[in-house]
C-alpha cells in the first residue's frame, strides 16, 4: 500500500517537472480579463473618433508609416496595446510569484518567441496595409494574426489558449466579409473573448 | 504475475535524477543553469546526479561555448528514454494495482 502511494506521488512529481520545464504555466486568467477590459475601453474611444464625436485632424489619404502618430486612432491603438500588456503582465507576475515559479525561464522565452513570430510578422504586414490604404482588412488581419500567434504559442503554455486562438481566427475570417462591422468584430474578439476566456481560466486554475 | 516493482529503475529513485530525466524528456536539450533553475538544487548536487546519469548512458553531454563561456548541454539518449519509459510504465502498473 505504502509503495503504491509513493508511486502515485512520483508520477505527480514527474508530470509537474515536465510541465514546469516545457510550458509556462503561470499565465493568469485575470490577465485575460484585464486585457479584455483595456480592449473595451480602447474600442469605446475608437468609436467616438469613427462616429465623428472626436474627429481626426488629418486625412487618412496622406497616412504613411512615418506620420501615423498624428492620427488619434493610431494613438488609441498603441495606448490600448500598452495598457493591455502591462495589466496582463502584472497579474501573471503575481501568480508566478505566488506559486514560486521563476517568471523568466526557458519556458517563458520559448513561449514569447513562438507567440511573437506570427504577431510581429503580421504587425509589419498590417502597417504596410495601412500605408497602402486597405483599411477594411485591418481588423480581420489583427484577429487572424493574433489567433495564429495564440495557436502557435499554445504548445508552450496552458493548452486551452488554443481555443481562444481558433475563436479569434474564426472571427477574423468572418469579418473579412463584413467590413462595415469591423469595430464590432474587433471589440468582440479582443474585448469579449478575452474576458470570457480569462474568467474560464481563472475558474479552472486560479480560483481558491 | 511479475511483480511490477521489477520495472522500477534504481537509478531513478532519487528525486533529483527523476527531475533531470523528466525535464530532458520534454526538451530537446537543456544546459546546466536551466536544469538548476527547473529542479532548484545546488551546483554540486546537480553535477553529481548528472554524472551518475551520464555514467549509466542515460544522458549525453555536449560541451560547447557561448562566446568565451562554457556551455554544457544535456540530452537524453535512446537508452535513457527507454529506461525512463519503462520506469513510468512500472509506476503506472503499481497504481493500477490499487484500482
Amino acid at each position: 500500500m505504502e509503495q503504491e502511494h509513493s508511486a502515485l506521488h512520483t508520477l505527480k512529481d514527474i508530470k509537474q517537472m515536465m510541465e514546469r520545464s516545457s510550458r509556462f504555466i503561470s499565465l493568469s486568467g485575470l490577465s485575460g480579463v484585464a486585457a479584455g477590459i483595456c480592449a473595451l475601453a480602447g474600442a469605446w474611444f475608437a468609436h467616438r473618433v469613427i462616429t465623428g464625436k472626436e474627429p481626426e485632424s488629418y486625412d487618412y489619404d496622406s497616412l504613411t508609416i512615418g506620420n501615423m502618430l498624428r492620427y488619434k486612432l493610431f494613438i488609441i491603438a498603441l495606448l490600448t496595446l500598452g495598457f493591455a500588456i502591462i495589466t496582463a503582465f502584472l497579474f501573471t507576475y503575481t501568480k508566478s510569484k505566488k506559486n514560486n515559479i521563476p517568471i523568466w525561464s526557458t519556458a517563458t522565452r520559448r513561449l514569447m518567441l513562438n507567440f511573437c513570430i506570427p504577431l510581429v510578422a503580421g504587425g509589419m504586414f498590417l502597417l504596410r496595409m495601412l500605408e497602402l490604404g486597405y483599411f477594411e482588412l485591418i481588423t480581420p488581419g489583427c484577429l487572424l494574426f493574433y489567433g495564429l500567434a495564440l495557436v502557435n504559442a499554445s504548445k508552450y503554455t496552458l493548452g486551452e489558449i488554443r481555443y481562444l486562438g481558433y475563436a479569434q481566427i474564426t472571427l477574423g475570417l468572418i469579418s473579412c466579409w463584413l467590413p462595415e462591422s469591423s469595430l464590432a468584430f474587433w471589440t468582440l474578439g479582443f474585448g469579449v473573448l478575452h474576458i470570457v476566456y480569462g474568467v474560464a481560466m481563472w475558474w479552472k486554475y486560479d480560483k481558491r | 504475475m511479475k511483480n511490477p516493482i521489477e520495472n522500477l529503475n534504481k537509478i531513478f529513485d532519487s528525486r533529483i535524477r527523476l527531475g533531470i530525466m523528466s525535464s530532458l524528456m520534454v526538451n530537446e536539450d537543456l544546459n546546466f543553469n536551466q536544469l538548476k533553475e527547473i529542479i532548484g538544487v545546488t551546483d554540486g548536487n546537480l553535477a553529481s546526479h548528472l554524472k551518475t546519469l551520464e555514467e549509466n548512458e542515460y544522458i549525453k553531454v555536449q560541451k560547447g561555448f557561448i562566446g568565451r563561456k562554457t556551455n554544457t548541454t544535456y540530452a537524453v539518449t535512446q537508452n535513457g528514454e527507454r529506461a525512463f519509459k519503462q520506469h513510468l510504465e512500472g509506476l503506472g502498473q503499481m497504481i493500477r494495482l490499487l484500482e
